[in-house]
């Protein structure tokens, strides 16, 4: 009976041999994200920077040259008019208004007004504005959360593996998230709160299969007491790659829809989530494992349980 | 691990059946669900606002207001003590939060002080009594301090958010929007949902007026085109728009509060054809309105809404039914804004809308289908995947995933949880995690039976080996999601909501379920190999 195999078994390829090469080129696109992240930065949304998004459906194809003309004269700074999905939808995007919270509401609602008079039978789909507190407040809210979960994973996975997995995971987390976050710059997508809950996914993805590949190895270390730790390492990504390419794959699978045909807010969303899958994927291989062969080369197996015995206390000396 | 009692199985299927059972509602027509009981035809997933449409308002109590006009307060209450007890003062200053007093004889102070504890009143104390005074009075010199304590202002602003939460419902009441959600959130803000709501702009101008409504005289020895009012006057100007405006020197002493109005209607005068508001008095308030009628007639008498005189008609003669009817250029919308503005009552303190987010009930529509569709394309995907790659204990996966998906459902609707758009994404993303447990489990099995292992070995060790692994790889995710929910706002914590059901019930199906079909299925046929 024929099964679709992503990779044939028994496979041996020498991931650690790629060691250097790995860290080297994650290390230099999560650089390059920091830099970019400087400059030229994030496009926050309105979310986190305050400000206002209305989508619109016109009667007909939109007046682009009209709607810019009349929205433009209402002295309201840059207005951003974005078509997508049909030549029908709009979608305006105002920079938040100086002056309070209440500023941002009556800003909406001229625009509200405009539209009904320069393009009559317009249809307002969606409004949203968001004063410059809530917006504050919402990004400290989610750089909370990530900064959460970030100590959380650590702290499980150090609860449940020796400190060098712990170590290993959260120094490759962190690389996963620049790289993300390095994306947003370069293409210029919207950074908000679906953001967050992006890469707070990604994050809960990239352990889970960390989780899955460590698991292995502590396996194997058990099983295997004389075997040098870079060959154990090797035999032990080669012993799940099926697995791990198969998730991988049927995550994929199960997000490229929501890519394809999210609508405006989830769009994004989805196109970030397969990134992150496929960056999670490549970092358990590449970033995850020899971060874990150079720290544990000499001490890992004295942390194991066999090793350690009640008269053999595991301390370094 | 491959041994199933008769009753666990029969749990197992009847925890499939009732979820099923529960989550059916949702795909029923209305008249199907008008033959039900009713308690069965609630079972359903509720719609977040983005899914169904309609608008979603943060509004902010404006605090500052509220511990002015206490400190306002205090200001008077200091006048009247120190003039009860004959104490001299040059001045009497408003601060942020408290009252500084500049005596005339220092020796006085003592009595001062004394005088001005009368105006504590005890906050902060439970009912038998007791708490604090929300006033602390202290002396240095010829000045003399009254400062609100801390647990007066935290009680004024819990009182003020109180008040206003149950004024706002009151005027959305009014407007006869269904099922709409208010809540207080923080210390100074109220979350008004409004289901089905496209424009919200009645809404919004209807919160963001304070509607405090007072009757004073109007002070006729004065000019307001000078622009200097006499003391205990101010001036104030007409609601008319700012081409006709007015100007009007109006008495700050209040005749008349507009929190003794008992009823208001908006109407058309039967002569003059134009809108009016008609309003009627509490008892206190009708004795009180003929009183001050009856001593001023032939005086113009000023209606003040909001600082903004709506009109000052002379009084003809005494009005003791205590009713009224204001006119003042209204047209149909704003006569009847008004009127139910004065049945709901004054807002404490100026509400400001600090965030707006509204969705079109076709936009929620086109969520709702691309969503869907989005949910069906992905199950096929990872379906064809998984009977691809694993056989028949791949379509045992994809049964269990079918469950998942129902169970999901079903305790979306048990726990009345919103379904959000981001919800809808969770779902999805939730169908590839789920599977992962069958992923590890099936490759394990493959590994074991290449090891040698006999049918029953393998699939033994497979389910105990990875079991650990599913646990831990499923409780870092549910981990990311508790704070995601904790941290996460509106429509994101759908996300989260979902992702953490579809994850906890793959524990569930991708394991006890799939394992229960496995076994059958092994003990039926009785395999010489595993198809893995």
């Amino acid at each position: 009976m024929f099964h679709l195999r992503l990779v044939p078994d028994n496979t041996k390829i020498p991931f650690m041999n790629g060691r250097f090469a790995g860290l080297i080129t994650s290390a230099f696109l999560s650089i390059a994200s920091i830099i970019l992240f400087f400059h030229p930065g994030l496009n926050y949304g309105i979310d986190f920077q305050g400000g206002i998004v209305i989508e619109a459906r016109t009667p007909q194809a939109a007046d682009f040259v009209s709607l810019r003309h009349s929205l433009g004269g209402l002295g309201m700074g840059q207005v951003a008019l974005q078509e997508f999905g049909s030549p029908q939808d709009v979608l305006i995007r105002l920079e938040r208004q100086p002056g309070d919270d209440a500023a941002q509401q009556v800003a909406a609602d001229k625009v509200r007004a405009t539209l009904a008079e320069t393009l009559p039978g317009t249809q307002v789909r969606r409004v949203e504005a968001v004063g410059a507190s809530v917006s504050a407040e919402l990004f400290a809210n989610g750089m909370l959360a990530m900064g959460l979960a970030m100590v959380a994973m650590l702290l499980y996975i150090w609860f449940r593996f020796e400190w060098q997995f712990g170590l290993g995971a959260v120094v490759t987390l962190l690389l996963d998230i620049t790289k993300i976050i390095g994306f947003y710059a370069v293409t210029g997508m919207q950074f908000n709160l679906t953001a967050i809950a992006a890469i707070l996914t990604i994050m809960g993805y990239s352990i889970n299969d960390k989780v899955v590949v460590y698991d292995r190895m502590r396996e194997n270390l058990r099983i295997y007491k004389k075997m040098p730790l870079r060959d154990l390492i090797d035999l032990s990504i080669n012993e799940t790659l099926n697995r791990t390419l198969g998730t991988s794959m049927c995550t994929f699978l199960s997000v490229i829809p929501l890519a394809l045909i999210g609508g405006e807010a989830l769009q994004d969303f989805g196109i970030v989530l397969l990134l992150g899958v496929f960056i999670a994927t490549t970092s358990s291989i590449f970033i995850a494992a020899p971060i874990l062969l150079f720290l544990g080369e000499n001490r890992l197996r004295r942390g194991t349980p066999e090793a350690a015995g009640p008269g053999n206390p595991a301390t370094t000396p | 691990m491959l041994y199933f009692s008769r009753w666990k199985i029969y749990t197992i299927v009847a925890i499939c059946v009732a979820g099923f059972i529960v989550m059916l509602p949702n795909f029923l027509g209305r008249e199907t669900l008008a033959s039900l009981p009713s308690w069965y035809a609630h079972s359903k997933v509720s719609l977040g606002l983005d899914l169904r449409g309609g608008s979603h308002l943060l509004l902010e109590v404006d605090m500052s207001a509220v511990i002015r006009d206490r400190v306002e307060g205090l200001v008077d209450g200091a006048r009247q003590q120190l003039r009860t007890a004959n104490v001299g003062y040059t001045a009497i200053n408003a601060g942020d939060r408290a009252v500084t007093v500049q005596l005339r004889d220092p020796a006085q102070s003592e009595d001062a002080v004394k005088a001005l504890r009368g105006l504590a009143s005890p906050v902060g104390g439970g009912a038998l009594g007791g708490g604090q005074p929300d006033v602390t009075v202290a002396a240095s010199g010829n000045t003399v301090t009254v400062t609100l304590s801390e647990v007066a202002l935290r009680d004024r602003a819990t009182q003020a958010i109180e008040q206003s939460i149950e004024i706002v419902r009151r005027r959305i009441d009014e407007t006869g929007v269904n099922e709409p959600t208010i809540a207080r959130q923080g210390t100074d803000r109220i979350l008004v949902q409004l289901p089905g709501v496209e424009d919200p702009d009645r809404v919004k101008r209807l919160l963001g007026t304070t509607a405090k409504m007072t009757f004073r005289l109007v002070d006729t020895n004065a000019d307001a085109s000078t622009g200097r009012a006499p003391p205990g006057s101010e001036i104030l100007p007409s609601a008319e728009g700012e081409r006709f405006q007015t100007n009007y020197v109006i008495r700050k002493k209040v005749e008349v509060d507009g929190a003794t109005l008992k009823n208001a209607s908006a109407s058309t005068n039967s002569q003059s054809g134009e809108w009016v508001v008609n309003f009627e008095f509490n008892s206190a308030g009708a004795n009180r309105f003929a009183e001050i009628t009856r001593a001023n007639v032939g005086r113009p008498f000023a209606i003040v809404l909001d600082n903004k005189v709506i009109s000052a008609p002379v009084i003809r003669e005494p009005i003791t039914g205590g009713r009224g009817q204001i006119s003042g250029n209204f047209s149909a919308a704003t006569a009847n804004d008004l009127s139910v503005l004065l049945r709901a009552g004054a807002l404490p303190a100026p509400l400001k809308v600090i965030e707006e987010r509204t969705v079109g009930p076709d936009l929620g529509a086109d969520s709702i289908r691309a969503g869907l569709t989005a949910v069906a394309v992905g199950f096929v995907m990872v379906c064809v995947y998984m009977i691809a790659s694993y056989g028949l204990f791949g379509s045992f996966a994809c049964f269990a995933l079918l469950i998942n998906l129902v169970l999901t459902l079903a305790a979306l609707s048990l726990l009345q949880a919103t379904l959000t758009l981001p919800g809808i994404a969770g779902v999805l993303l939730s169908l590839g995690l789920a599977v992962d447990a069958n992923i590890l489990i099936n490759e394990r099995i493959r590994e074991e039976t290449k090891k040698g292992r006999g049918v029953f070995a393998s699939m033994e060790a497979g389910f105990s080996r990875a079991y650990s692994t599913i646990v831990d790889s499923n409780l870092t995710t549910a981990i990311k999601m508790a704070l995601l929910f904790i941290f996460g706002t509106g429509a994101i914590k759908g996300f989260a909501v979902t992702i953490t059901f579809g994850i906890l019930i793959s524990m569930f199906t991708a394991t006890v379920l799939v394992r229960l079909m496995m076994v059958t299925w092994l003990r039926r046929t009785r395999p010489a190999a595993l198809p893995v």
